[in-house]
Protein backbone atom coordinates (compact mmCIF):
# COMPACT_ATOMS: atom_id res chain seq x y z
CA UNK A 1 0.00 0.00 0.00
CA UNK A 2 2.91 2.57 0.54
CA UNK A 3 4.73 2.02 -2.49
CA UNK A 4 1.55 2.45 -4.33
CA UNK A 5 0.54 5.33 -2.36
CA UNK A 6 3.98 6.84 -3.32
CA UNK A 7 3.64 6.30 -7.17
CA UNK A 8 0.33 7.69 -7.03
CA UNK A 9 1.01 10.65 -5.43
CA UNK A 10 3.90 11.30 -7.50
CA UNK A 11 1.86 11.09 -10.44
CA UNK A 12 -0.50 13.53 -9.18
CA UNK A 13 2.46 15.83 -8.21
CA UNK A 14 3.42 15.71 -12.16
CA UNK A 15 0.35 16.03 -13.77
CA UNK A 16 0.42 19.51 -11.59
CA UNK A 17 3.96 20.28 -12.94
CA UNK A 18 2.89 19.74 -16.41
CA UNK A 19 -0.29 21.30 -16.17
CA UNK A 20 1.43 24.66 -14.40
CA UNK A 21 3.97 24.81 -17.11
CA UNK A 22 1.10 24.22 -19.81
CA UNK A 23 -0.52 27.30 -18.42
CA UNK A 24 2.55 29.52 -18.37
CA UNK A 25 3.10 29.04 -21.99
CA UNK A 26 -0.15 29.33 -22.58
CA UNK A 27 -0.55 32.42 -21.17
CA UNK A 28 2.75 33.49 -22.82
CA UNK A 29 2.48 32.57 -26.14
CA UNK A 30 -0.66 34.53 -26.89
CA UNK A 31 -0.16 37.97 -28.70
CA UNK A 32 -1.60 40.06 -25.77
CA UNK A 33 -0.21 42.03 -23.60
CA UNK A 34 -0.81 41.38 -20.04
CA UNK A 35 -0.47 45.05 -18.97
CA UNK A 36 -2.81 46.30 -21.99
CA UNK A 37 -5.40 46.72 -18.83
CA UNK A 38 -3.18 48.73 -17.17
CA UNK A 39 -2.05 50.69 -19.96
CA UNK A 40 -5.57 51.36 -21.34
CA UNK A 41 -6.65 53.18 -17.93
CA UNK A 42 -4.40 56.37 -18.89
CA UNK A 43 -1.74 57.17 -21.01
CA UNK A 44 1.78 56.67 -19.76
CA UNK A 45 5.14 57.34 -20.49
CA UNK A 46 7.00 54.28 -21.80
CA UNK A 47 9.15 55.12 -18.44
CA UNK A 48 6.28 54.32 -16.65
CA UNK A 49 5.75 50.39 -19.09
CA UNK A 50 9.50 50.28 -18.07
CA UNK A 51 8.77 50.50 -14.12
CA UNK A 52 5.93 48.40 -14.64
CA UNK A 53 7.24 45.87 -16.78
CA UNK A 54 10.43 45.29 -14.29
CA UNK A 55 8.03 45.27 -11.45
CA UNK A 56 5.99 41.77 -13.27
CA UNK A 57 9.32 40.93 -14.47
CA UNK A 58 7.93 41.08 -18.15
CA UNK A 59 11.11 42.89 -19.14
CA UNK A 60 13.30 39.68 -18.56
CA UNK A 61 13.43 36.83 -21.44
CA UNK A 62 11.12 33.79 -21.32
CA UNK A 63 13.08 31.53 -19.71
CA UNK A 64 14.04 33.60 -16.40
CA UNK A 65 10.20 34.72 -16.34
CA UNK A 66 9.76 30.49 -16.14
CA UNK A 67 12.03 30.27 -13.46
CA UNK A 68 10.74 33.23 -11.84
CA UNK A 69 7.46 31.74 -11.96
CA UNK A 70 8.22 28.61 -10.41
CA UNK A 71 9.89 29.98 -7.79
CA UNK A 72 6.89 32.05 -6.32
CA UNK A 73 5.04 28.94 -7.32
CA UNK A 74 6.88 27.18 -4.83
CA UNK A 75 6.86 29.58 -2.47
CA UNK A 76 3.26 29.69 -2.70
CA UNK A 77 3.19 33.54 -4.14
CA UNK A 78 0.91 33.46 -7.13
CA UNK A 79 2.13 37.40 -7.74
CA UNK A 80 -0.09 40.28 -7.68
CA UNK A 81 -3.46 41.64 -8.79
CA UNK A 82 -3.78 44.44 -11.41
CA UNK A 83 -7.38 45.18 -10.40
CA UNK A 84 -7.55 45.31 -6.67
CA UNK A 85 -3.57 45.60 -5.96
CA UNK A 86 -3.40 42.84 -3.28
CA UNK A 87 -1.39 39.55 -3.49
CA UNK A 88 -3.73 36.81 -5.41
CA UNK A 89 -2.94 34.53 -2.50
CA UNK A 90 -4.54 37.02 -0.21
CA UNK A 91 -7.63 37.51 -2.65
CA UNK A 92 -8.08 33.54 -2.57
CA UNK A 93 -8.30 33.35 1.23
CA UNK A 94 -10.72 35.80 1.49
CA UNK A 95 -12.78 34.56 -0.99
CA UNK A 96 -12.67 31.05 -0.67
CA UNK A 97 -14.88 30.18 2.59
CA UNK A 98 -18.04 31.27 0.29
CA UNK A 99 -17.14 29.10 -2.57
CA UNK A 100 -16.14 26.40 0.03
CA UNK A 101 -19.95 26.78 1.60
CA UNK A 102 -21.41 26.68 -2.25
CA UNK A 103 -19.80 23.84 -3.50
CA UNK A 104 -20.37 22.26 -0.25
CA UNK A 105 -23.68 22.48 -0.35
CA UNK A 106 -23.88 21.29 -3.84
CA UNK A 107 -22.00 18.48 -3.02
CA UNK A 108 -23.88 17.38 -0.14
CA UNK A 109 -27.20 17.80 -2.59
CA UNK A 110 -25.23 15.58 -5.53
CA UNK A 111 -24.48 12.90 -3.40
CA UNK A 112 -28.14 12.64 -1.48
CA UNK A 113 -30.27 13.30 -4.24
CA UNK A 114 -28.49 12.39 -7.65
CA UNK A 115 -27.69 9.04 -5.80
CA UNK A 116 -31.17 8.35 -4.47
CA UNK A 117 -32.60 9.25 -8.09
CA UNK A 118 -30.06 7.60 -9.87
CA UNK A 119 -30.57 4.62 -7.85
CA UNK A 120 -34.71 4.58 -7.74
CA UNK A 121 -34.22 4.99 -11.95
CA UNK A 122 -32.87 2.11 -12.02
CA UNK A 123 -35.27 0.07 -9.65
CA UNK A 124 -38.00 1.66 -12.57
CA UNK A 125 -35.66 0.47 -15.13
CA UNK A 126 -37.66 1.53 -18.43
CA UNK A 127 -40.74 2.67 -16.61
CA UNK A 128 -41.95 5.95 -17.12
CA UNK A 129 -40.16 7.24 -13.88
CA UNK A 130 -37.16 6.22 -15.44
CA UNK A 131 -37.51 7.92 -18.51
CA UNK A 132 -38.65 11.09 -17.06
CA UNK A 133 -35.72 11.45 -14.71
CA UNK A 134 -33.60 10.73 -17.67
CA UNK A 135 -34.67 13.41 -19.77
CA UNK A 136 -34.20 15.84 -17.02
CA UNK A 137 -30.43 14.95 -16.36
CA UNK A 138 -29.80 15.16 -19.42
CA UNK A 139 -31.32 18.89 -19.92
CA UNK A 140 -29.48 19.00 -16.68
CA UNK A 141 -26.29 18.37 -19.13
CA UNK A 142 -27.74 20.72 -21.93
CA UNK A 143 -28.75 23.87 -19.54
CA UNK A 144 -26.19 27.15 -19.36
CA UNK A 145 -26.45 27.51 -16.06
CA UNK A 146 -25.56 31.51 -16.62
CA UNK A 147 -28.66 31.23 -18.53
CA UNK A 148 -30.49 29.13 -15.90
CA UNK A 149 -29.31 31.69 -12.86
CA UNK A 150 -30.45 34.67 -14.62
CA UNK A 151 -33.91 33.25 -15.37
CA UNK A 152 -33.93 31.64 -11.74
CA UNK A 153 -32.85 34.98 -10.34
CA UNK A 154 -35.34 37.22 -12.17
CA UNK A 155 -38.61 34.93 -11.68
CA UNK A 156 -37.73 34.10 -7.70
CA UNK A 157 -35.71 37.24 -7.19
CA UNK A 158 -37.15 39.81 -8.72
CA UNK A 159 -40.72 38.93 -10.27
CA UNK A 160 -41.99 36.70 -7.43
CA UNK A 161 -39.64 38.34 -4.64
CA UNK A 162 -39.01 35.17 -2.94
CA UNK A 163 -35.90 34.62 -2.27
CA UNK A 164 -32.63 37.17 -2.52
CA UNK A 165 -31.40 37.31 -6.42
CA UNK A 166 -27.96 38.41 -5.33
CA UNK A 167 -24.59 38.40 -2.98
CA UNK A 168 -24.50 36.34 -0.31
CA UNK A 169 -25.58 39.00 3.03
CA UNK A 170 -28.32 41.53 3.12
CA UNK A 171 -26.38 44.96 3.38
CA UNK A 172 -29.80 45.72 5.12
CA UNK A 173 -29.45 43.42 7.98
CA UNK A 174 -28.66 45.88 11.55
CA UNK A 175 -25.41 44.87 12.78
CA UNK A 176 -26.86 43.83 15.77
CA UNK A 177 -28.66 40.84 14.13
CA UNK A 178 -27.72 37.39 15.96
CA UNK A 179 -26.14 34.57 14.48
CA UNK A 180 -29.19 32.69 13.94
CA UNK A 181 -30.87 35.82 11.91
CA UNK A 182 -27.19 36.17 9.88
CA UNK A 183 -27.13 32.18 9.03
CA UNK A 184 -30.83 32.72 8.15
CA UNK A 185 -29.84 35.33 5.94
CA UNK A 186 -26.72 33.60 4.27
CA UNK A 187 -28.99 30.41 4.23
CA UNK A 188 -31.34 32.28 2.26
CA UNK A 189 -28.77 34.02 -0.06
CA UNK A 190 -27.79 30.30 -0.83
CA UNK A 191 -30.91 28.68 -2.44
CA UNK A 192 -30.90 30.00 -5.84
CA UNK A 193 -26.99 29.97 -6.60
CA UNK A 194 -27.10 26.14 -4.83
CA UNK A 195 -29.87 24.90 -6.70
CA UNK A 196 -28.86 26.02 -10.24
CA UNK A 197 -25.27 24.50 -9.89
CA UNK A 198 -26.91 21.59 -8.46
CA UNK A 199 -29.05 21.14 -11.53
CA UNK A 200 -26.38 21.60 -14.50
CA UNK A 201 -24.21 19.05 -12.25
CA UNK A 202 -26.62 16.64 -10.56
CA UNK A 203 -27.23 14.60 -13.46
CA UNK A 204 -23.73 13.28 -13.76
CA UNK A 205 -24.08 11.61 -10.55
CA UNK A 206 -27.59 10.63 -11.29
CA UNK A 207 -26.19 8.55 -14.47
CA UNK A 208 -23.62 6.92 -12.84
CA UNK A 209 -25.23 5.42 -9.86
CA UNK A 210 -28.55 4.70 -12.19
CA UNK A 211 -25.34 2.42 -14.22
CA UNK A 212 -23.86 0.97 -11.20
CA UNK A 213 -27.38 0.42 -9.60
CA UNK A 214 -28.45 -1.89 -12.19
CA UNK A 215 -25.34 -3.60 -12.28
CA UNK A 216 -25.98 -4.57 -8.58
CA UNK A 217 -29.08 -5.48 -9.19
CA UNK A 218 -28.26 -8.23 -11.71
CA UNK A 219 -25.32 -9.84 -9.11
CA UNK A 220 -26.03 -13.14 -8.14
CA UNK A 221 -25.88 -12.12 -4.05
CA UNK A 222 -29.46 -9.76 -4.85
CA UNK A 223 -31.09 -13.28 -6.22
CA UNK A 224 -30.06 -14.68 -2.96
CA UNK A 225 -31.58 -12.53 -1.28
CA UNK A 226 -34.79 -12.71 -2.81
CA UNK A 227 -34.75 -15.83 -2.83
CA UNK A 228 -33.96 -16.29 1.01
CA UNK A 229 -37.74 -14.54 0.51
CA UNK A 230 -36.61 -11.13 2.01
CA UNK A 231 -39.12 -8.35 1.34
CA UNK A 232 -38.09 -6.61 -1.96
CA UNK A 233 -37.46 -2.94 -0.02
CA UNK A 234 -34.85 -4.69 2.04
CA UNK A 235 -33.47 -6.02 -1.06
CA UNK A 236 -33.63 -3.24 -3.22
CA UNK A 237 -32.08 -0.92 -0.23
CA UNK A 238 -29.72 -3.00 1.67
CA UNK A 239 -28.37 -5.52 -0.33
CA UNK A 240 -28.56 -3.71 -4.24
CA UNK A 241 -27.96 -0.49 -3.12
CA UNK A 242 -25.16 -0.20 -0.61
CA UNK A 243 -22.57 -2.08 -3.23
CA UNK A 244 -23.71 -0.03 -5.85
CA UNK A 245 -22.35 3.31 -3.78
CA UNK A 246 -19.07 2.15 -4.12
CA UNK A 247 -17.96 2.78 -7.40
CA UNK A 248 -19.68 6.37 -6.81
CA UNK A 249 -16.43 7.11 -4.79
CA UNK A 250 -15.10 7.11 -8.28
CA UNK A 251 -17.14 10.10 -9.49
CA UNK A 252 -16.53 12.72 -7.10
CA UNK A 253 -13.02 13.28 -9.28
CA UNK A 254 -15.59 13.45 -12.67
CA UNK A 255 -17.53 15.50 -10.50
CA UNK A 256 -14.88 18.25 -9.42
CA UNK A 257 -14.20 19.92 -12.55
CA UNK A 258 -18.10 20.36 -13.56
CA UNK A 259 -18.33 22.16 -10.21
CA UNK A 260 -15.51 24.40 -10.22
CA UNK A 261 -16.43 25.03 -13.68
CA UNK A 262 -20.22 26.04 -13.02
CA UNK A 263 -19.51 27.96 -9.87
CA UNK A 264 -17.71 30.68 -12.28
CA UNK A 265 -20.76 31.30 -14.12
CA UNK A 266 -23.63 31.03 -10.91
CA UNK A 267 -21.03 32.95 -8.90
CA UNK A 268 -20.88 35.30 -11.52
CA UNK A 269 -24.76 35.52 -12.01
CA UNK A 270 -25.69 35.91 -8.73
CA UNK A 271 -22.67 37.80 -7.31
CA UNK A 272 -21.89 35.35 -4.84
CA UNK A 273 -18.72 36.50 -3.14
CA UNK A 274 -16.87 33.67 -3.65
CA UNK A 275 -13.69 32.47 -6.42
CA UNK A 276 -16.25 31.83 -9.33
CA UNK A 277 -17.03 35.61 -9.09
CA UNK A 278 -13.15 36.86 -9.13
CA UNK A 279 -12.27 34.68 -11.93
CA UNK A 280 -15.39 36.29 -13.82
CA UNK A 281 -14.51 39.67 -12.86
CA UNK A 282 -10.96 39.08 -13.45
CA UNK A 283 -11.65 38.04 -17.25
CA UNK A 284 -13.77 41.45 -18.08
CA UNK A 285 -10.65 43.18 -16.25
CA UNK A 286 -7.90 41.06 -17.79
CA UNK A 287 -6.47 41.18 -14.26
CA UNK A 288 -4.03 38.60 -15.70
CA UNK A 289 -2.60 37.03 -11.93
CA UNK A 290 -5.85 36.20 -10.58
CA UNK A 291 -6.61 34.59 -13.57
CA UNK A 292 -3.53 32.51 -13.35
CA UNK A 293 -3.80 31.99 -9.95
CA UNK A 294 -7.91 30.82 -10.15
CA UNK A 295 -6.60 28.09 -13.37
CA UNK A 296 -4.08 27.12 -10.95
CA UNK A 297 -6.05 26.42 -7.52
CA UNK A 298 -8.80 25.02 -10.55
CA UNK A 299 -5.71 22.49 -11.95
CA UNK A 300 -5.05 21.56 -8.25
CA UNK A 301 -8.60 20.52 -6.99
CA UNK A 302 -8.76 18.18 -10.17
CA UNK A 303 -5.71 16.51 -9.09
CA UNK A 304 -6.20 16.16 -6.12
CA UNK A 305 -9.86 15.61 -6.56
CA UNK A 306 -8.69 12.36 -8.67
CA UNK A 307 -5.75 11.53 -6.16
CA UNK A 308 -8.72 11.38 -2.94
CA UNK A 309 -11.04 9.50 -5.13
CA UNK A 310 -7.59 6.79 -6.02
CA UNK A 311 -6.83 6.57 -2.30
CA UNK A 312 -10.36 6.17 -0.98
CA UNK A 313 -11.16 3.43 -3.60
CA UNK A 314 -7.89 1.58 -3.37
CA UNK A 315 -8.65 1.94 1.16
CA UNK A 316 -11.74 0.29 0.43
CA UNK A 317 -10.84 -2.35 -2.18
CA UNK A 318 -7.59 -3.88 -2.19
CA UNK A 319 -7.76 -5.48 -5.33
CA UNK A 320 -7.32 -2.20 -6.93
CA UNK A 321 -3.72 -1.54 -5.66
CA UNK A 322 -2.60 -5.25 -6.73
CA UNK A 323 -3.58 -4.74 -10.22
CA UNK A 324 -1.62 -1.41 -10.69
CA UNK B 1 -31.83 13.13 -34.91
CA UNK B 2 -34.79 14.71 -36.50
CA UNK B 3 -34.73 17.75 -34.55
CA UNK B 4 -31.00 18.07 -35.05
CA UNK B 5 -31.48 18.11 -39.29
CA UNK B 6 -34.18 20.57 -38.28
CA UNK B 7 -32.33 22.76 -36.32
CA UNK B 8 -29.26 22.43 -39.27
CA UNK B 9 -32.01 23.60 -42.04
CA UNK B 10 -33.30 26.69 -40.13
CA UNK B 11 -30.24 27.61 -39.78
CA UNK B 12 -29.41 27.58 -43.28
CA UNK B 13 -32.32 28.48 -44.45
CA UNK B 14 -34.36 30.88 -42.90
CA UNK B 15 -31.80 33.71 -42.69
CA UNK B 16 -32.94 34.25 -46.45
CA UNK B 17 -37.20 34.60 -44.91
CA UNK B 18 -36.28 36.75 -41.66
CA UNK B 19 -35.58 40.17 -41.10
CA UNK B 20 -31.65 41.20 -40.86
CA UNK B 21 -30.21 40.54 -37.46
CA UNK B 22 -28.01 43.52 -37.15
CA UNK B 23 -30.58 46.27 -38.73
CA UNK B 24 -32.28 48.40 -35.80
CA UNK B 25 -35.77 49.16 -37.57
CA UNK B 26 -36.90 51.56 -35.19
CA UNK B 27 -34.52 52.78 -32.56
CA UNK B 28 -37.33 55.02 -31.06
CA UNK B 29 -40.52 53.16 -31.12
CA UNK B 30 -39.43 49.39 -31.71
CA UNK B 31 -37.45 49.17 -28.47
CA UNK B 32 -38.28 46.00 -26.04
CA UNK B 33 -41.22 44.88 -27.87
CA UNK B 34 -42.85 41.96 -26.45
CA UNK B 35 -43.74 38.67 -29.17
CA UNK B 36 -45.55 39.46 -31.31
CA UNK B 37 -47.05 38.87 -35.10
CA UNK B 38 -44.65 41.24 -36.29
CA UNK B 39 -41.86 39.90 -34.19
CA UNK B 40 -42.29 36.53 -32.99
CA UNK B 41 -39.56 36.43 -30.74
CA UNK B 42 -39.99 40.06 -29.64
CA UNK B 43 -37.37 42.67 -30.25
CA UNK B 44 -34.28 43.70 -28.37
CA UNK B 45 -33.11 47.37 -27.05
CA UNK B 46 -31.49 48.19 -29.89
CA UNK B 47 -35.43 46.51 -31.78
CA UNK B 48 -33.49 44.41 -33.27
CA UNK B 49 -35.53 41.17 -34.44
CA UNK B 50 -35.00 38.70 -31.54
CA UNK B 51 -36.22 35.22 -33.81
CA UNK B 52 -33.58 36.17 -36.48
CA UNK B 53 -30.87 36.97 -33.98
CA UNK B 54 -31.70 33.59 -32.58
CA UNK B 55 -31.48 31.82 -35.98
CA UNK B 56 -28.48 33.71 -37.38
CA UNK B 57 -26.89 32.61 -33.56
CA UNK B 58 -27.99 29.16 -34.76
CA UNK B 59 -25.59 29.53 -37.48
CA UNK B 60 -22.54 31.01 -36.29
CA UNK B 61 -23.06 28.46 -33.01
CA UNK B 62 -23.32 25.27 -35.09
CA UNK B 63 -20.62 26.44 -37.66
CA UNK B 64 -18.34 27.02 -34.69
CA UNK B 65 -19.33 24.01 -33.14
CA UNK B 66 -18.66 21.30 -36.18
CA UNK B 67 -15.39 22.96 -37.21
CA UNK B 68 -13.63 22.97 -33.77
CA UNK B 69 -14.69 19.87 -33.28
CA UNK B 70 -13.15 18.43 -36.64
CA UNK B 71 -10.58 19.68 -35.32
CA UNK B 72 -10.25 18.36 -32.23
CA UNK B 73 -11.03 14.82 -33.26
CA UNK B 74 -8.62 15.05 -36.08
CA UNK B 75 -6.01 16.20 -32.93
CA UNK B 76 -7.15 13.37 -30.86
CA UNK B 77 -7.18 10.99 -33.21
CA UNK B 78 -3.58 11.10 -34.21
CA UNK B 79 -2.39 11.42 -30.79
CA UNK B 80 -3.98 8.78 -29.60
CA UNK B 81 -2.92 6.19 -32.52
CA UNK B 82 0.27 7.39 -32.59
CA UNK B 83 0.50 6.93 -28.30
CA UNK B 84 -1.30 3.86 -28.46
CA UNK B 85 0.50 2.09 -31.52
CA UNK B 86 4.17 3.42 -30.80
CA UNK B 87 4.52 2.72 -27.01
CA UNK B 88 6.75 3.16 -25.75
CA UNK B 89 8.61 6.86 -24.40
CA UNK B 90 6.66 8.43 -27.17
CA UNK B 91 3.35 6.89 -25.11
CA UNK B 92 4.58 8.07 -21.78
CA UNK B 93 5.47 11.85 -22.83
CA UNK B 94 2.37 12.50 -24.77
CA UNK B 95 -0.13 10.62 -22.14
CA UNK B 96 1.56 13.02 -19.41
CA UNK B 97 0.90 15.92 -21.31
CA UNK B 98 -2.98 14.95 -21.90
CA UNK B 99 -3.06 14.57 -18.07
CA UNK B 100 -1.90 17.17 -17.24
CA UNK B 101 -3.72 19.31 -19.90
CA UNK B 102 -6.92 17.45 -18.92
CA UNK B 103 -5.92 18.61 -15.12
CA UNK B 104 -7.03 22.22 -16.04
CA UNK B 105 -10.75 22.99 -16.78
CA UNK B 106 -11.13 23.62 -20.06
CA UNK B 107 -12.95 26.99 -19.73
CA UNK B 108 -9.64 27.99 -17.54
CA UNK B 109 -7.69 26.59 -20.50
CA UNK B 110 -9.20 28.91 -22.75
CA UNK B 111 -10.13 31.75 -20.27
CA UNK B 112 -5.95 32.00 -20.40
CA UNK B 113 -5.94 32.32 -23.87
CA UNK B 114 -8.78 34.12 -24.87
CA UNK B 115 -8.82 37.26 -22.29
CA UNK B 116 -5.40 37.98 -24.27
CA UNK B 117 -6.94 39.22 -27.74
CA UNK B 118 -7.71 42.55 -27.91
CA UNK B 119 -9.98 41.58 -31.11
CA UNK B 120 -10.63 37.65 -31.51
CA UNK B 121 -10.79 36.56 -34.88
CA UNK B 122 -13.33 34.20 -35.59
CA UNK B 123 -10.60 31.64 -36.92
CA UNK B 124 -8.63 31.81 -33.97
CA UNK B 125 -11.74 31.36 -31.68
CA UNK B 126 -12.87 28.34 -33.66
CA UNK B 127 -8.85 26.69 -33.89
CA UNK B 128 -8.84 27.55 -30.27
CA UNK B 129 -11.82 25.28 -29.15
CA UNK B 130 -10.33 23.12 -31.19
CA UNK B 131 -6.94 22.66 -29.45
CA UNK B 132 -8.28 22.49 -26.33
CA UNK B 133 -10.77 20.15 -26.95
CA UNK B 134 -8.70 16.93 -27.77
CA UNK B 135 -7.13 15.29 -24.70
CA UNK B 136 -10.16 13.31 -23.94
CA UNK B 137 -10.75 11.79 -27.36
CA UNK B 138 -6.80 10.76 -27.54
CA UNK B 139 -6.63 9.10 -24.73
CA UNK B 140 -10.39 7.10 -25.90
CA UNK B 141 -8.29 6.67 -29.06
CA UNK B 142 -5.33 5.24 -27.26
CA UNK B 143 -6.88 2.63 -25.54
CA UNK B 144 -8.89 1.08 -28.48
CA UNK B 145 -5.24 1.17 -30.16
CA UNK B 146 -4.29 -1.01 -27.31
CA UNK B 147 -6.82 -3.30 -27.70
CA UNK B 148 -6.91 -3.29 -31.24
CA UNK B 149 -3.34 -4.15 -31.54
CA UNK B 150 -3.44 -7.67 -30.65
CA UNK B 151 -5.46 -8.43 -32.86
CA UNK B 152 -5.00 -10.88 -35.99
CA UNK B 153 -5.19 -8.74 -38.73
CA UNK B 154 -3.10 -6.06 -37.19
CA UNK B 155 -0.42 -8.69 -36.24
CA UNK B 156 -1.01 -10.34 -39.91
CA UNK B 157 -0.07 -6.70 -41.39
CA UNK B 158 3.02 -6.51 -39.29
CA UNK B 159 4.12 -9.91 -40.64
CA UNK B 160 3.69 -9.26 -44.45
CA UNK B 161 6.09 -6.38 -43.70
CA UNK B 162 3.44 -3.54 -43.70
CA UNK B 163 4.74 -0.03 -43.09
CA UNK B 164 3.59 1.15 -39.67
CA UNK B 165 2.05 4.46 -41.18
CA UNK B 166 0.10 2.47 -43.24
CA UNK B 167 -1.06 -0.09 -40.66
CA UNK B 168 -2.15 3.15 -38.77
CA UNK B 169 -4.00 4.50 -41.48
CA UNK B 170 -5.38 1.34 -42.92
CA UNK B 171 -6.57 -1.10 -40.24
CA UNK B 172 -6.42 0.92 -37.15
CA UNK B 173 -8.05 4.36 -38.00
CA UNK B 174 -10.81 2.84 -39.69
CA UNK B 175 -11.61 0.34 -36.53
CA UNK B 176 -11.61 3.40 -34.29
CA UNK B 177 -14.28 5.57 -36.35
CA UNK B 178 -17.44 4.00 -34.13
CA UNK B 179 -16.44 5.62 -30.05
CA UNK B 180 -14.63 8.70 -32.71
CA UNK B 181 -17.85 9.56 -34.34
CA UNK B 182 -19.27 9.20 -30.65
CA UNK B 183 -16.84 11.11 -29.18
CA UNK B 184 -17.23 14.17 -31.87
CA UNK B 185 -21.35 13.90 -31.32
CA UNK B 186 -21.15 14.43 -27.70
CA UNK B 187 -18.10 16.93 -28.45
CA UNK B 188 -20.66 19.22 -30.47
CA UNK B 189 -22.92 19.93 -27.60
CA UNK B 190 -19.77 20.45 -25.61
CA UNK B 191 -18.18 23.47 -27.78
CA UNK B 192 -21.86 25.06 -27.77
CA UNK B 193 -22.50 25.38 -24.21
CA UNK B 194 -18.38 26.41 -23.99
CA UNK B 195 -18.31 28.89 -26.89
CA UNK B 196 -21.99 30.25 -25.76
CA UNK B 197 -20.64 30.64 -21.83
CA UNK B 198 -17.27 32.02 -23.12
CA UNK B 199 -19.21 34.53 -25.38
CA UNK B 200 -21.49 35.61 -21.91
CA UNK B 201 -18.40 36.33 -20.07
CA UNK B 202 -17.64 39.10 -22.84
CA UNK B 203 -14.60 37.05 -24.58
CA UNK B 204 -16.09 34.60 -27.69
CA UNK B 205 -17.75 35.70 -30.15
CA UNK B 206 -17.85 39.62 -29.99
CA UNK B 207 -20.39 41.69 -30.91
CA UNK B 208 -22.35 43.06 -32.92
CA UNK B 209 -22.53 39.11 -34.59
CA UNK B 210 -25.45 37.42 -33.25
CA UNK B 211 -24.36 34.61 -30.48
CA UNK B 212 -26.35 33.13 -28.45
CA UNK B 213 -24.36 33.49 -25.78
CA UNK B 214 -23.33 36.81 -26.93
CA UNK B 215 -27.41 37.59 -26.61
CA UNK B 216 -27.68 36.35 -23.02
CA UNK B 217 -25.32 38.83 -21.88
CA UNK B 218 -26.67 42.05 -23.56
CA UNK B 219 -30.10 40.83 -22.17
CA UNK B 220 -29.10 40.94 -18.97
CA UNK B 221 -29.52 44.77 -18.34
CA UNK B 222 -32.89 44.66 -20.00
CA UNK B 223 -33.87 41.16 -18.25
CA UNK B 224 -36.98 42.34 -15.96
CA UNK B 225 -38.56 45.15 -19.27
CA UNK B 226 -37.86 42.36 -22.11
CA UNK B 227 -37.41 38.54 -20.34
CA UNK B 228 -37.66 37.13 -24.06
CA UNK B 229 -34.53 38.94 -25.32
CA UNK B 230 -32.99 36.45 -22.73
CA UNK B 231 -35.32 33.47 -22.70
CA UNK B 232 -35.36 32.64 -26.53
CA UNK B 233 -31.77 32.18 -26.90
CA UNK B 234 -31.09 30.08 -23.95
CA UNK B 235 -33.94 27.64 -24.94
CA UNK B 236 -31.93 27.52 -28.32
CA UNK B 237 -29.14 26.44 -26.55
CA UNK B 238 -31.04 23.97 -24.61
CA UNK B 239 -32.60 22.07 -27.47
CA UNK B 240 -29.32 21.84 -29.40
CA UNK B 241 -27.29 20.96 -26.73
CA UNK B 242 -30.47 18.57 -25.80
CA UNK B 243 -30.55 17.02 -29.59
CA UNK B 244 -26.85 16.36 -29.88
CA UNK B 245 -26.52 14.55 -26.70
CA UNK B 246 -29.65 12.33 -27.38
CA UNK B 247 -28.13 11.83 -31.15
CA UNK B 248 -24.55 10.97 -29.09
CA UNK B 249 -26.10 8.49 -26.44
CA UNK B 250 -28.01 6.83 -29.13
CA UNK B 251 -25.26 6.64 -31.33
CA UNK B 252 -23.36 5.01 -28.36
CA UNK B 253 -25.60 2.31 -27.74
CA UNK B 254 -25.62 1.66 -31.75
CA UNK B 255 -21.85 1.43 -31.60
CA UNK B 256 -20.39 -0.09 -28.54
CA UNK B 257 -23.08 -2.74 -27.09
CA UNK B 258 -21.40 -2.91 -23.67
CA UNK B 259 -23.42 0.61 -22.90
CA UNK B 260 -26.58 -0.26 -24.01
Amino acid sequence: MTRWLIGRTAQAAITFLVAAVLMFFLMRLTPGDPLARLMGDRPMTSEEVATLRGLYGLDQPLPSQFTRFVAGLAQGDLGTSIEYRTPVTTLIRQRLPASLLLGGTVLLLNFTLGVWLGALQAVRLGKPLDRWLSTISLAGFAVPSFWLGLILAWLVGIKWQLLPALGMIDPLLPASAGLGARSLDIARHLILPAFTLSVVSIAATMRYQRTAMIDALREPYVRTARAKGLSERRVIWRHAWRTSLFPVITLFGLWLPIVVTGSVFVEHVFNWPGLGSLTAKAISGRDYPVIMGASLLAASLVVGGGWLTDVAYAALDPRTRRAQ
Amino acid sequence: MLTLVGLVLIAIAAPMLLPDPLAQPDILQGVNQPPGAKHWFGTDQLSRDVLSRVVTGARISLTIAFLAVAVSVTLGAMVGLVAGYWGGWVDAVLMRIVDGALAIPRLFVLLLVVAAWESLPLLVFILLLGTTGWFGTSRLIRGEVLRLKQEPYVRAAEALGAHRIRIVLRHLLPNTAGPLLVAATLGVGNVVLLEAGLSFLGVGVRPPTPTWGGMILDSQEILFVAPWTSIFPGLAIVITVLAVNLFGDALREAVDPRHA
